[in-house]
């Protein structure tokens, strides 16, 4: 069998296996009784091996196997899971991830047998249950012990199984119809139609079933909705409850009589069974959605091994209800994502050309009338071109989860190697980002996490020493703020020991003596992150910072963000690291300086003051106003862009007050423009500017604006 | 890169490639461009200035939605301060994949075919001066023409800055 076009689908899902496994790996580590974990980990070996399976990656397969087996085993109570155990499954999934790796670099699984681990396996299994696993020969009789388990599950037998109806959720107007039409002396029947699997076209068999039911009857309530139904989005049943003055025989005589309905079940409700179900409704839906599957795939695969059921019935079981048959989601690929992307901002860059001939034709003075109708639609092209870039943005976003999921492993296995203590606690990792700045995010963090690891934290008995638990802990913590997402990674150890790294700039002669001594606190830690600096490797050890800080700056600074450090001696480092929202599209200010125009991104300006010249003091040698009972230090951007202003030097200033964090900056602008949405573009790759410079934009005119990243002026 | 090309056909094979270069002046001089890395030729359009950038960056243009720096070929080369004439334009270079650069010339005047037979290579030492842009020079019939070398031209790093 030609398998190669589904090995895209096959590494997408074995990753997600892999992440389940290693998740509940460790859930497993620390609460070895944990049932939901060990049903996890038993379905995502169950699949993969079923995946390996049918690629034909025979070792991988094994691997898995015997995985699935010792979970069987742990599952039915033979044996419990150990520290050892745990070890061992670890080196498994390990292996399972190489093999992973290895099909998706070379399309195969390599040679690696991993002996090794399947012996250790064997020997846990043998011990525990006095069995040896049959990897590679029939399905073994312990995962065949859990169907019992799982069919005992959803309560009634076969035939309650297959009526669905019972479980169907009813509201007070649907039963007060049904009890109403059952008082006028007509019946009232609950049926499930089941579809063959096969069926291309299932809404129109079940659109043909309605069809013939209503030429005697009356459908009063369907589940799944009828515009679900409609739009194909239902397995292969649907339930209803019919409401008709004739024989049930004849309503499941008139759905059997479309083609492709395989079985057709339905009994006759009086009134106080209508009172029941829906009452039960909620009670029941889980294990009628347990249920389905079985029940859908019997009449075709009737005779099916049990052994092959069972776990997915289990699965069912186990998950919430609804969770299954909710997953409506698509995987697309990023760079089609990214051509959508860019016709959204040549859009923009579009509606702004028009917006600016609109503009020139009105400073013209053309018919009053036409310019009312223009500028209508003009809004209307605005705000369509918006939501289109919001929605766009949207699809792009993922949780910055995708880049966490290894850590909690990795600091497992660091605290292993390093003979260290720590818990790693991870909170907002639903914040959502652009999908390609998640994608980069991973080895920064992994970056600043090691070295929390290596060198933020102490040994347990300096951690005891200096009156701290022995346990330290690091930290991920990720949120929203404006149109920024700060991710800080930190520590409760030791912290930066600034003396200490100015003393080594010194010794080092890294900055010259005078200079080193007059920097603060701030100015000391910003040398970690320069590249000449932290290269040196004497300092990593006496400072305990400055592993590949520079490369995280790069990157993060690549991604358009900033990193900063908080640290206090003895008490922790936390690393703040900022990004944008969006890398594409953003709403700015624009301004002028020095006849110039300049774009500012609006999420960081706060506030835009009029101040009079005479406000304006100065301390420490600097230019400051006060605003509401706050000094804020003012930047004029005519000096930093080396563009002269025009304006007279007495007129009062034009201040828009910018934050970052919680310190704020007023930057002094010739004159306002206006808000405009720009599309960003990159200066290229040979032009090299200051940070302050983030990017470009193209105007309505054609003209080229730069935007200003206000962070890079505090 | 031509000068590679030369080097190869002189050793090991005895007829010649034929290039194709765009003649353009500056300062009066006539040089060749491999007319394989122009990707456009435009005329002088309002450049966005940057502020902090390289002396002989010009600055930005909008090519075509989107954004491209553009820089001076004579401050680069230190042949002093341009000189915008209705016959100057901008050159639009695509010598890696991903990243236009456009440089400023005073006129571009045709298509020469040279014969990789009748470029002189130049050899320069490692200091930087005007020769250091240039690979090589072709002999044409209305005179020599000197081929620019746009690694070096394109380079960030190299410029002769104007004492």
């Amino acid at each position: 069998m030609d398998v190669s076009q589904y090995l895209g689908v096959f590494l997408d899902e074995a990753h997600e296996h892999v992440q389940t496994l290693s998740d509940q790996l460790m859930v497993l580590e620390n609460d070895p009784e944990n049932e939901d974990s060990i049903n996890e980990i038993f379905r995502a070996a169950h699949s993969l091996k079923g995946m390996a399976g049918t690629m034909g990656y025979k070792r991988m397969q094994k691997l898995t196997h015997v995985t699935e087996d010792v979970f069987s085993a742990v599952r039915s109570g033979q044996m419990k899971v150990t520290g050892g155990l745990v070890d061992v499954l670890f080196q498994a999934l390990d292996a399972i991830e190489a093999y992973v790796d290895n099909v998706q670099n070379t399309s195969d699984e390599g040679t690696e047998d991993n002996e090794g681990i399947l012996e250790e396996l064997n020997k846990i299994l043998q011990e525990g249950t006095g069995e040896v696993s049959s990897a590679g020969g029939a399905a073994p009789a312990a995962a065949a012990a859990p169907a019992a388990e799982a069919a005992a599950a959803p309560a009634a037998g076969a035939s309650d199984e297959k009526a669905l109806y019972k479980a169907m959720k009813l509201d007070d107007s649907q039963v007060s119809t049904m009890k109403d039409a059952i008082v006028a002396g007509q019946h009232v029947y609950g049926v499930t139609v089941y579809i063959d699997e096969n069926c291309l076209l299932k809404a129109a068999r079940a659109f043909l079933v309605f069809k013939a039911i209503e030429e005697f009857g009356e459908v009063a309530a369907v589940e799944p909705s009828s515009q679900d139904i409609e739009d194909e989005h239902f397995d292969f049943h649907f339930s209803m409850f019919v409401v008709t003055e004739e024989p049930l025989d004849k309503v499941i005589e008139a759905a059997k009589s479309v083609s492709e309905i395989v079985d057709v079940v339905g009994e006759e409700f009086n009134e106080d069974m209508l009172a029941a179900p829906a009452a039960e409704a909620e009670e029941a839906a889980p294990a009628a959605e347990a249920a389905a599957p079985a029940a859908e795939a019997a009449p075709v695969e009737a005779a099916a091994p049990a052994e092959k059921k069972a776990p997915e019935k289990k699965a069912a079981a186990a998950k919430p209800a609804g969770k299954a048959v909710t997953n409506r989601t698509v995987r697309v690929d990023i760079e089609k994502l990214d051509v959508l992307m860019n016709l959204v901002s040549e859009l923009i860059i579009a509606k702004n050309s028009i917006v600016s001939a609109g503009a020139n034709m009105a400073q013209k003075g053309s018919d009053s009338d036409v310019d009312a109708h223009f500028n209508e639609h003009i809004e209307y092209l605005e705000s369509v071109t918006t939501n289109l870039h919001e929605s766009v943005m949207k699809v792009r976003m993922v949780p910055i989860e995708n880049a966490l999921q290894k850590f909690p492993r990795m600091i497992r296995d660091l605290e292993k190697s390093l003979g260290k203590q720590m818990t790693l606690t991870i909170t907002g990792e639903e914040t959502e980002l652009d999908r390609t700045v998640v994608d980069e995010l991973s080895d920064p963090l992994m970056h600043l996490l090691r070295n929390s690891a290596d060198h933020g934290l102490e040994m347990p008995d300096e951690r005891r020493n200096a009156g701290k638990p022995a346990m330290g802990s690091i930290f991920i913590n990720a949120f929203q703020d404006g149109n920024n997402v700060i991710i800080e990674v930190g520590d409760d150890g030791k912290g930066i020991d600034v003396e200490a790294v100015r003393n080594k700039i010194i010794e080092r002669n890294y900055l010259p003596e005078e200079r080193a001594l007059q920097m603060n606190d701030k100015e000391v830690i910003e040398v970690l992150f320069d590249p000449g600096f932290s290269m040196a490797k004497k300092v990593t050890d006496l400072s305990g910072r400055g592993v590949g800080l520079d490369v995280v700056k790069s990157k993060i600074e690549a991604l358009g963000g900033d990193v900063e450090v908080r640290s206090k001696l003895g008490e922790g480092s936390t690393f703040v690291i900022r990004l944008p929202l969006t890398l594409a599209i953003i709403q700015a200010l624009m301004v002028v300086v020095g006849g110039e125009k300049f774009a500012i991104a609006l999420g960081n300006i706060q506030t835009i003051e009029d101040i009079p010249i005479s406000d304006v003091k100065l301390v420490e040698n600097k230019e400051v106003i006060q605003l509401r009972g706050t000094v804020i230090p003012i930047i004029r951007l005519s000096e930093i862009l080396d563009a002269p202003s025009k304006n007279d030097p007495n007129a009062n200033l034009v201040v828009a007050v910018v934050k970052k964090g919680d310190s704020l900056a007023g930057l002094v602008v010739d004159e306002l423009i206006g808000q405009m949405e720009v599309v960003i573009k990159s200066l290229g790759k040979y032009i090299n500017t200051t940070r302050i410079i983030s990017g470009a934009t193209i105007l309505g005119n054609g003209e080229v604006a730069l935007i200003l990243d206000s962070n890079a002026l505090f | 890169m031509a000068e590679e090309i030369v080097d190869v056909l002189n050793t090991h094979e005895s007829h010649a490639e034929l290039i194709q270069y765009i003649v353009i002046t500056v300062v009066n001089e006539q040089y060749g461009i491999d007319i394989k890395y122009i990707d456009n030729i435009v005329r002088m359009q309002s450049i966005t200035r940057v502020p902090k950038v390289q002396p002989f960056f010009k600055g930005v243009i909008n090519l075509r939605g989107e954004v491209v720096p553009v820089m001076s070929i004579r401050k680069k080369m230190g042949l002093g301060e341009d000189e915008i004439t209705n016959k100057s334009r901008i050159i639009i270079l695509k010598y890696e994949s991903n990243a236009s650069i456009g440089i400023v010339v005073d006129e571009v005047k045709h298509v020469v075919t040279i014969s990789s037979d009748n470029i002189e290579r130049v050899s320069h030492d490692s200091k930087l001066d005007a020769k250091s842009f240039i690979s090589g020079v072709g002999k044409v019939e209305e005179g020599l023409i000197s081929i620019l070398d746009l690694a070096t031209v394109i380079d960030e790093e190299k410029s002769i800055s104007e004492s």
